[in-house]
């Protein structure tokens, strides 16, 4: 079995997709709260993601 | 008394099937959506971190750091149920290597298990009646 490879970027992006799924499911009571949690969760992520990395870039010099 | 035993034998079978299947536990209580998705979220999570050859944790003792670290990741592996018990069962054994995708792997890994956790939680207090 080929080991996959990704990039820090996808596989941030993957995790931030899953964990929001579930966190949306678990955290919420009703189906539409769900569903702006989860959105709302994986905006965060990603917002998130992006802010460490221009930091990082900048910190790097 | 009476009462105890039955909240027991009514949320212990939810628990473990949770625990074991994950998503099992809202399928059980026919929650057939949140159930699928989780279970879909959760197996996914563990499909990438054993492609990405993530390694499993086995308890370890030594000081305090390395303790949690692997004593709290092999909890967080073993919380995957079937996911991890059919990797060891095939002899899925990937030893620890520098690199960012198997690091990513691992933590894949660990989060799948923890990730069924809190369905575990979810599905509890849906047996429970807590949440509907």
């Amino acid at each position: 079995m080929p080991k996959m490879n990704l990039s820090h970027f996808e596989a941030a992006l993957l995790f931030a997709l899953f964990t929001s799924v579930v966190l949306g499911i678990v955290t919420k009571k009703t189906d539409a709260e769900r569903i702006r949690y989860g959105l709302r969760s994986f905006a965060y992520f990603i917002l998130v993601l992006f802010g460490l990395g221009w930091l990082m870039y900048f910190g790097h010099g | 008394m009476s009462k105890s035993s039955t909240s027991v034998s009514v949320w212990l079978p939810v628990l473990a099937l949770a625990w074991l299947v994950p998503g099992g536990g809202h399928l059980m209580l026919r929650r057939t959506t949140r159930g699928l998705l989780l279970a879909a979220s959760i197996t996914l999570t563990f499909l990438f971190g054993i492609l990405m050859r993530g390694a499993m944790f086995t308890p370890m003792t030594g000081d305090l750091l390395t303790t949690i670290i692997y004593c709290g990741g092999f909890l967080g592996d073993l919380a995957s149920g079937i996911l991890y018990l059919f990797t060891i069962w095939m002899g899925y054994s990937q030893p620890e290597v520098a690199g960012h995708v198997h690091d990513y792997g691992t933590k894949f890994l660990v989060a799948a298990g923890l990730m069924n956790v809190l369905a575990m939680v979810d599905a509890y207090e849906i047996a429970v009646g807590k949440k509907s």
